[in-house]
């Protein structure tokens, strides 16, 4: 299963709580109006802009173990070299908001309106792990078209950057997934532009594959813990991004 | 209510066009930059700050804040450059070599603004070797870096580090900060300060500056 994946913007627009959330405000307070309005002109400029697009190539087990290694870079001890060898499936996935919403990002800020730039990378930051999300989700009904999908079995996202897998690990990611074709390129220190883009393994495995404990010597300097959520979505049989 | 009271009042609004108006009407009545600047911008500014670090308001309204400051800003600069007025300090700003994720460092930035200290933003994935050089020819005394992951948090000692190389330690200190990043990790890599959030950091740096 590999390829380019289309996407409609629909699958790449958050939700506004989603927003909001982000952006320190909780669902249960009241919102200002001024910036109820600068959120409700950063979305309509988002979708103006959003140019979702999506990447998968299919890899054994055997070729992530070198791109996964990388450049040697990763932590000593992580949950995702557990975790891959008892993969079902794997797949080298990319996906980006495209670079029309980066660039207003940018421009925003840097003509002195870091309002609306920081209601848009918000907006932006959100959609394009959605988009990981969509493609998770697309991935797993593929599969489960295809008869490969057994029950009981999940897919989940797993990127470079986040739970010792260093992002120099994008490198040979992209050796092999070639995003270029939707336009998604890597610098010299592997990061990648747009800059609202995710790049990752697709991991297809029986449920209780994902599950692990939060006890890596990362963990205690990670302020996110989304691995919480992301376990908790496979046991509620959802799907989450990381 | 004053002119100035009333900039701070509306920029609390973050209603950048009253900012404008009222800014243009201080400088037609012949108020000093100066005061404009430290009694109407800066200190409504302060006032915002405050409210933030009480959590009292949120972020966007600091950022709305932001904007109409700036629309005040550009009315003032061409006087302040025409009477030589400095700005608070100079700080050079990123985020490690390795992480794209600036939004925080893009607050401080926005944070620091706000306090009159100039700000040179290099962006995100910054060297070590070019924020040190930046600083250097700058003349910033301050370099502030941002990280958000764990796994680029080994970019940040890689500039304290340089610096020490480079005998400049003590004479351009650095502020670390960003979610995996703590006061413990900040001195255990030798960075002078760490700055919890970026409200927190402007504090920080003023303290670095010296005009706490």
């Amino acid at each position: 299963m590999s390829g380019a994946v289309h996407f409609p913007s629909s699958a790449a627009i958050p939700s506004r709580r989603t927003v909001l959330s982000a952006q320190g405000i909780p669902g249960d307070a009241a919102v200002p109006l001024r910036v109820a309005e600068l959120v409700d002109e950063a979305f309509e400029i988002y979708a103006d802009l959003v140019d979702p697009a999506g990447i998968r190539a299919d890899v054994s087990i055997a070729d992530f173990a070198v791109i996964y290694r990388g450049e040697g870079r990763n932590a000593p001890r992580t949950p995702l070299e557990a975790i891959f060898p008892d993969a079902r499936r794997l797949t080298l996935f990319a996906v980006t908001v495209g670079e029309a919403v980066c660039g207003e990002i940018l421009r925003r800020f840097s003509d002195g309106d870091p309002a609306l730039g920081y209601a848009l990378d918000t907006i932006a930051s959100a959609g394009a792990e959605g988009l990981a999300g969509a493609m998770a989700r697309d991935h797993q009904e593929c599969l489960a078209r295809s008869g490969t999908m057994a029950s009981g079995m999940r897919v989940l996202p797993y990127s470079p950057g986040y739970c010792g897998w260093h992002v120099s690990g994008q490198g040979k990611l992209f050796e092999v997934l070639r995003p270029e074709e939707i336009g998604i390129s890597l610098n010299e220190s592997c990061l990648m532009q747009p800059l609202k883009s995710v790049s990752g393994v697709l991991v297809a495995a029986d449920r209780e594959v994902h599950q692990f404990d939060i006890d890596f010597d990362f963990c205690a300097d990670c302020a996110d813990q989304g691995c919480r959520e992301r376990i908790q979505s496979v046991l509620d049989d959802t799907i989450g991004g990381q | 209510m004053d002119i100035l009271q009333e900039i701070g009042a509306s920029l609390r609004k973050g209603d950048d066009n009253r900012v404008a108006e009222l800014t243009r009407q201080a400088i037609d009545a012949g108020m000093g930059v100066g005061a404009i600047l430290d009694d109407g911008l800066i200190g409504g500014m302060n006032v915002v700050g405050d409210l933030f670090r009480r959590h009292e308001i949120f972020l966007p309204e600091v950022l709305l804040a932001a904007r109409a400051m700036q629309k005040g800003i550009d009315l003032l600069k061409p006087l302040m450059i025409e009477e030589g007025i400095p700005a608070v300090g100079k700080v050079v700003i990123g985020t490690a070599q390795g992480d794209l994720h600036d939004i925080g460092k893009n607050l401080v930035g926005i944070m620091l603004k706000g306090a009159g200290i100039e700000v040179i933003d290099l962006g995100n994935d910054v060297s070590a070797e070019r924020f040190v050089d930046t600083a250097v020819e700058a003349g910033a005394p301050v370099i502030g870096i941002s990280a958000l992951l764990t796994t680029t948090m080994s970019s940040m000692k890689g500039v304290v580090d340089l610096l020490r190389e480079r005998g400049l330690n003590g004479k351009i200190r650095t502020i670390i900060g960003g979610a995996p990043v703590s006061k413990d990790f900040a001195d255990e890599i030798g960075a002078d300060a760490y700055g919890y959030d970026a409200a927190n950091a402007v504090d920080q740096v003023k303290a670095l500056l010296g005009v706490a």
